[in-house]
């Protein structure tokens, strides 16, 4: 199910700005990769156009290749709608679909890939998600309640239980914890922890703590100056990249020397 | 420093106290004026109970009189509301959500544009352009839907039926219900939208997620505008309904309600003793089933918008 992925020469841009310059790497299947970097440097921006998420913004375009398990992303033939369902992705601020249950909410994905569901292989698929996401024995007595009514850091989970009901190849999460206190930011930690057998993932953080904590491998991006797009600086395995950084800006951004 | 900040907090308490003054005596103005309609109406009214036939257009009572008016009043916006609301919202949706940024800008200029026309127009339009374009039409609802009773039949010859007033008064509507909608659609948060997005929804599958259920308490109360609009339209009904004063669910034919609005401007500048009363009296009642509109409205809204949290 897990599938790696090779980007090649991305360049990635919003109308005539670039925004993300030259970007090269290959991240590994079943594990988990961080993308790290000061803010603005493009980390975002990469992510979303792993699942064509970027192309949503009007003129947003990129060039270069992304190719998942032999498939080319932005190959013509390719449909985008295809794609984000085979990769899934969290956001920055938890967002539950507000006027839907907890148990619409897991389902969406499914119910739009098929139509007709029959109700036991809906319960099942809601069960296995929460329990996927470690949000089961918190909601299990009120799925009919609206998603929006739960904690943030319990709307985050049901988000990430939300994308891994349609079994994705590849889960993508940008800095999911951002907006979360410290017991949900490590309920979601333990929770990448046990997806990473199952799943490639990718996640973006600020906080350089938690790349050391949850990943294997880690990208460093940053600017090469005001103005400038975004690169790729480096990247290693995660013990090496904070241990012992092959480039000196690398060295300088974790710790703390700026950024 | 100090002195200044205590001087300034003084000045703007009184500006304050002006102010809050000034939004009183406006709000206590507005009930005011509705409430002074409210008793002028009833008072006006009442006598209309002691009207006889000859004063009532040949009704037996008041209430005979009024139902047939209420009757047309209400089928005509319902044909009017039937119409306009998917064709508002689906071009609100074109507006907001599928064409490109130049072309929905002149389509909603367009669309707003459509009510700014004086509704004398649209009366012109439905009697010299709408209503012969639809004899045929109607002719064909004759012939081979004639079973259904609302296209019994037999088919006006001049196009001058309920069906022509109803879809006129869609058209009066269309800007209101459209224009709201499209606020509303293009305020749905973008986080709500990618959700639906990254999950593999295509853009309709997207709209259906997550901009039907932010704007349906917005599209209620739009509708709701539209619905006023229609009910209390008088001159484009009033030119293009041939009307007879029955109760009928036939909509296509040359005997048809008349409206409580239509009415009252055909019939005041003849109308005489409890004549104006009767008159009067229907007013009441436009006045009673609008504030009723406006009523369910709110409460639908408010009810939504509870659900949402
Ligand atoms: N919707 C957008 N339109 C135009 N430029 C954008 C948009 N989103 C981000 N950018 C620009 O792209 C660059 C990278 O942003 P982003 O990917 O959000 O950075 P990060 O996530 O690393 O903080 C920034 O210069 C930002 O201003
Ligand atoms: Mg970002």
């Amino acid at each position: 199910m897990a599938k790696s992925i090779d980007v090649s020469d991305l360049n990635i841009y919003y109308g005539d700005f670039l925004a993300v310059e030259g970007v090269s790497m290959t991240i590994p299947a079943r594990s988990v990769t961080a993308l790290i970097g000061p803010s603005g440097c493009g980390k975002s921006t990469f992510l979303r156009s792993l699942n064509r998420m970027h192309e949503v913004i009007p003129g947003a375009r990129v060039d270069g290749k992304v190719v998942i398990d032999g498939q080319e992303l932005y190959a013509p033939e390719v449909d985008p709608v295809e794609v984000r369902r085979q990769i899934g992705m969290v956001f920055q601020r938890p967002n539950p679909f507000p006027t839907m249950s907890i148990y619409e909410n897991v389902l969406a994905g499914s119910r739009l890939n098929a139509k007709k569901l029959k109700k036991h292989a809906a319960d099942e698929i809601v069960e296995k998600s929460l329990r996927g996401a470690n949000l089961w024995e918190e909601v299990k007595d009120r799925l009919d309640k609206p998603g929006a009514g739960l904690s943030g850091g319990q709307q985050q989970r049901l988000c990430i239980a939300r994308a891994i009901a349609v079994e994705p190849q590849v889960l993508l999460m940008d800095e999911p914890c951002s907006a979360l206190d410290p017991i949900s930011t490590s309920a979601i930690e333990d929770l990448i922890h046990d997806l990473k057998s199952d799943y490639t993932i990718v996640i973006v953080t600020h906080n350089m703590q938690q790349a050391a904590r949850v990943s294997e491998d880690t990208a460093f991006f940053n600017l090469a100056g005001a103005g400038k797009p975004g690169r790729l600086v480096e990247m290693n395995a995660t013990r090496k990249i904070f241990s012992n950084p092959d480039e000196p800006s690398t060295e300088a951004y974790i710790s703390g020397r700026f950024g | 420093m100090t002195t200044t900040a205590t001087t300034g907090k003084t000045r703007q308490r009184k500006g304050d106290l002006i102010f809050s003054g000034a939004t009183r005596i406006a709000g206590l103005t507005i009930l005011l004026a509705l409430a002074g309609v409210a008793i002028f109406l009833t008072l006006e009214g009442l006598p209309a109970l002691e009207a006889g036939p000859e004063k009532l257009q040949g009704a037996d009572s008041i209430v005979a009189y009024i139902g047939p008016l209420l009757f047309g009043t209400l089928l005509a916006s319902a044909i009017a509301l039937l119409i306009a609301t998917p064709l508002a919202v689906g071009v609100a949706l074109v507006i907001s959500h599928y064409a490109p940024r130049r072309v929905s800008k002149s389509l909603g200029y367009a669309i707003d544009l459509l009510a700014a026309v004086p509704s004398v127009v649209y009366g012109l339009w439905g009697i010299g352009f709408l209503g012969p374009q639809l004899v045929p039409v109607y002719e064909w609802l004759e012939q081979n839907v004639g079973w259904l009773p609302f296209f019994a039949g037999p088919a006006s010859s001049t196009g001058k039926t309920i069906l022509t007033a109803g879809i006129v008064l869609a058209i009066m509507a269309l800007p209101i219900i459209t224009a709201i909608s499209r606020e509303i659609f293009a305020q749905t948060p973008t986080l709500h939208q990618e959700a639906a997005l990254a999950l593999g929804a295509t853009r309709w599958e997207m709209v259906r997620l997550a901009v039907f259920p932010y704007a349906r308490s917005g599209i209620v109360s739009a509708v709701m505008l539209g619905l006023g609009r229609a009910l209390g339209e008088t001159m484009a009904v009033a030119m293009v309904l041939s009307a007879s004063g029955i109760v009928t669910f036939n909509l296509i034919s040359s005997d048809n309600p008349s409206t409580i609005a239509a009415n009252i401007a055909l019939m005041f500048p003849e109308a005489t003793g409890l004549g104006v009363n009767a008159l009067i009296a229907t007013g009441l009642v436009l006045f009673v089933v609008t504030f009723a509109v406006n009523f369910t409205a709110r409460a639908i809204v408010a009810r939504t918008e509870k659900g949402n949290r």
